[in-house]
């Protein structure tokens, strides 16, 4: 008989913000722009320039953190995270290590009929890298400053989750958090969101987790199906082949429907991480939170449950209507204005508006 | 009109009187660089045009009345390791050779606002790696009271420029010393402030939580004059302190009281009495030449006659210092130079084929051995199973060090010290033995660590005619004390020529 396998899947998932000027300087968080138009001495890397906290990045994620269940650390730091490459100006990723801003939270997702809980491991604030640019006919690569220094949040979950669908569940329901909050609006395509995979396999009913592999280059919800279909099916093979999967880091092509090994642990980077000197402690009182926490708007849990209670309307139209904050508000607008939904305002809704009011 | 002797507010008076012209003081300082510079060779870069250019500008505004600070049109020198903008920035090194900011350091700025006129930028230590200014790319500048003997470091060139009369003053920065020990060396006052006082905006980083930018001068009112040019509070630097919001709770404690504040100069008060002086034990002992410890402890005697209250005291962990400085200056360092790769600016390799082999060519090439050496070290002490026993002990240290300071100075005013162990060795004596170099550090690292500030001030010299200093620390914010210490000891003792 053959054997049963469980998948454990844990994720990183990288989120960008949308603050108008970038995580440490005062240059625009524009996408496009000339290529090193969005830049100064500090995104840059110059020597002598100095990082500035801008605030609203804490603030984002101070209410991403409290949406997700979060204890919220009163007093983080940021870490420097040292490594050599052209995108990263200073050769160091100012980012948190020891001390993120929000650690224990968790999210409830649904599959079929059945609720999960997902626990998020830790979040924490740190700046994107720039951009490389490689022209194969010249034979060289160009960098590009203007994503440098754009403010991330990075969502550590815990090994929490067993299939694709859970995977794209708990991806989902963080979506639609952060986009009601309007922290990002989390575009996987344009990189805005993006998740690494980590994946293990192990017998069923088996206790001791499997050694996992880390999948980048993820860029769509699809992509990650297919990719965790196809990380699942060969460490399987592996085991079944009597050989042991190696911890490494692998890339996914989705065109050729297969994962290659970036690098394995043995060559792992030692980071070096230590407390970035150049910025104070951030200390988070019981006020700020407090006000924060007050201004967090309606989630779409809630108003799905308000909705059908409320309005009296089936669940699936409830769902495409929270589908976006915006489209929410349109309703409750419209509610407010002309009563109680009939059913044709609804229909107009469902059918008119996504064309209408795209969703950003 | 001979400007060489004259002190940076003296010149800034005659310049206000009329008597002389910025322009006039700027070409003063040119003729005198023309004389001793082959010999002394205090700068990395000099720009004579742009200097008078800028002095006939400030000249104008000073005739307009529009400037009248007691530093308008009064030259000054760089370190180099603050950008300017006009004026290429090396930190005597390789790998900034032809390196041109596209801004200017803050403090800086706040001097040209004062109306001071930059005349160019000083030799140092490679990235203020050193304690003697030996290990500049640009080769070594020597002690203007000795041409055989080092100027100390690693602002070397600053305060061999002001000793030379080059330049009525000059900027230093100072990470474990770097101010204090060579204006022992160089019999000139340098003041390193508390940490947060100066913007280090535009300071191209050694060791981030310990480096600060101060004044180096011929004397004590100069240092207060300039400290109130330079600081400020800077938005841009996050670890910039307002000072005005800093209450002097040391007085009587609490709301109502002053605040710190940015006003220096009115501590030049010629009065010490009262004042109580603390002498650790365990900065006189064995390791401090015997005609050094003789004139500091001269010095304190003058005090006590001007009515200060000297006692011995024991200053725990001072043999943990040198350590924990050495431990997290360099640690700071491996990453805050690691943005030198050939990749954006500054020195690049002939042969940069290859990511990986352009990054150690560009490197290994560009940087000296002292710099190499402190990027090990830091490298090392940052790496994985080794963060804990090295890097965290050594914060470690750092804190328990700032509390034997607060503890030393709920009971004193201002410690004095010696400011090195001995006066400035001869050139070619040191970097053999770095270790040994690394002790000269002693009396200076632990006011870094604790973020204190502290003043070197000449007080005589040795037999062979070499010039003696003496530190007096303060606690954090307490700049006025030590200025006022210095002050009356100066009034008191004459500055030594």
């Amino acid at each position: 008989m053959t054997k049963q396998y469980e998948t454990v899947i844990g994720l990183e998932v990288h989120v960008e913000l949308a603050t108008k000027t970038k995580i440490f300087c005062s240059c625009s968080t524009e996408f496009g722009g000339e290529p090193n138009t969005h830049t100064c001495p500090v995104c840059t890397g110059m020597p002598g320039s100095l990082p500035v906290l801008n605030k609203k990045v804490v603030e984002y994620a101070i209410a991403i953190g409290l949406a997700t269940n979060c204890d919220i650390t009163r007093v983080c730091r940021f870490d420097r995270k040292n490594y050599f490459y052209p995108d990263n100006p200073q050769n160091y990723q100012i980012s948190q290590l020891y001390l993120p801003i929000a650690a224990n939270g968790h999210v409830e997702i649904e599959v079929g009929d059945k609720k999960k809980k997902i626990r998020i491991h830790e979040m924490h604030m740190e700046e994107d890298a720039g951009k490389l640019i490689h022209d194969e006919w010249d034979d060289t690569s160009l960098v590009d400053y203007n994503r440098s220094g754009v403010p991330l949040v990075e969502i550590v979950s815990e090994p929490d989750m067993r299939s694709a669908d859970e995977v794209i569940a708990y991806l989902e329901k963080l979506r639609m958090i952060i986009q009601y909050l309007g922290a990002s609006d989390c575009k996987l395509q344009e990189g805005s969101m993006r998740a690494d995979v980590n994946l293990s396999v192990r017998e069923a009913g088996t206790e001791k987790f499997g050694t996992r592999t880390e999948m980048k280059n993820l860029n769509s919800f699809k992509a990650i199906a297919r990719a965790i279909q196809g990380e699942r099916e060969r460490q399987i093979e592996l085991l079944e082949e009597g050989k042991a999967v190696i911890q490494e880091t692998r890339r996914w092509d989705d065109n050729k429907e297969y994962s290659y090994a970036m690098r394995s642990k043995e060559d792992a980077k030692d980071y070096r991480y230590f407390p970035e000197p150049d910025l104070v402690p951030i200390v988070i009182s019981d006020e700020w939170i407090g006000q924060i926490q007050k201004k967090q708007p309606e989630l779409r849990t809630e108003k799905l449950k308000r909705y059908q209670k409320e309005f009296d309307i089936p669940q699936y139209d409830a769902q495409i209507i929270t589908g976006s904050r915006h489209m929410a508000e349109i309703f409750e607008e419209a509610s407010a204005i002309c009563g109680k939904p009939k059913k044709v305002r609804q229909r107009w809704l469902l059918e008119a508006s996504p064309r209408r009011c795209p969703t950003g | 009109m001979d400007i060489t002797s004259m002190t940076a507010v003296g010149l800034g008076k005659k310049i206000k009187a009329g008597e002389l012209t910025a322009v006039e003081a700027v070409k003063g300082c040119l003729a005198q660089i023309d004389k001793v510079e082959k010999d002394v060779h205090s700068f990395v870069t000099i720009d004579r045009e742009e200097a008078l250019r800028r002095a006939e500008e400030v000249q104008k505004q000073i005739d307009e009345g529009i400037l009248n600070s007691p530093l308008a049109g009064v030259p000054v020198a760089v370190k180099d390791n603050l950008c300017t903008d006009r004026m290429r920035t090396t930190c005597s090194s390789k790998i900034l050779e032809n390196f041109s900011p596209s801004y200017t350091a803050e403090a800086v700025r706040n001097l040209e606002k004062a109306g001071a006129v930059v005349i160019g930028k000083t030799n140092m230590d490679e990235f203020a790696m050193g304690s003697t200014t030996e290990t500049s790319y640009f080769g070594v500048t020597r002690n203007p009271w000795n041409l055989n003997h080092v100027p100390g470091g690693s602002s070397g060139g600053s305060c061999a420029a002001v000793a030379a009369g080059e330049s009525p003053f000059a900027l230093g920065s100072d990470t474990g010393g770097s101010i204090r020990q060579p204006s022992s060396f160089c019999g000139v006052v340098g003041l390193k402030p508390t940490y947060g006082t100066v913007s280090r905006y535009g300071l191209i980083a050694y060791g981030s939580s310990l480096d600060q930018i101060g004044p180096i001068a011929k004397d004590v009112t100069d240092c207060a004059a300039i400290l109130e040019a330079i600081a400020a509070h800077d938005p841009k630097d996050s670890t910039s302190i307002d000072r005005n919001a800093y209450q002097n709770a040391g007085t009587a404690g609490g709301e109502g009281q002053p605040a710190f504040g940015y006003d220096f100069m009115s501590a030049l008060v010629n009065d010490v009495s009262g004042m109580r002086i603390g002498i650790p034990k365990d900065y006189f002992g064995d390791g401090l030449d015997a005609e050094v410890r003789e004139k500091i402890l001269a010095a304190v005697r003058i005090l006590e006659e001007c009515g200060a209250v000297a006692e011995e005291f024991d200053l725990s962990l001072v043999q943990y210092a040198i350590p924990a400085y050495y431990v997290i200056a360099s640690a700071e360092a491996s990453s805050n130079l690691s943005r030198f790769d050939g990749v954006k600016y500054g020195y690049r390799t002939q042969e940069d084929e290859g990511l990986h082999n352009m990054y150690k060519k560009t490197r290994s090439e560009g940087f000296g051995p002292e710099v190499k050496r402190r990027i090990m070290l830091g490298s090392f002490v940052l790496s994985s199973g080794y963060y804990e026993a090295y890097y965290l002990k050594a914060l470690k240290t750092k804190a328990l060090i700032k509390e034997a300071f607060d503890q030393a100075f709920a009971r004193y005013d201002v410690i004095i010290a010696p400011a090195a162990p001995t006066t400035a060795p001869e050139l070619g004596k040191s970097l053999s033995d770095p270790l040994k170099m690394y002790l000269g550090d002693i009396y200076t690292v632990s006011v870094n660590l604790a973020g204190l500030p502290g003043i070197s001030i000449p007080v005589g010299k040795d037999r062979k005619g070499l010039p003696v200093g003496m530190q007096i620390i303060g606690n954090c914010f307490e700049e006025n004390k030590i200025i006022r210490a210095a002050y009356t000891l100066e009034q008191k003792g004459g500055r030594i020529s």
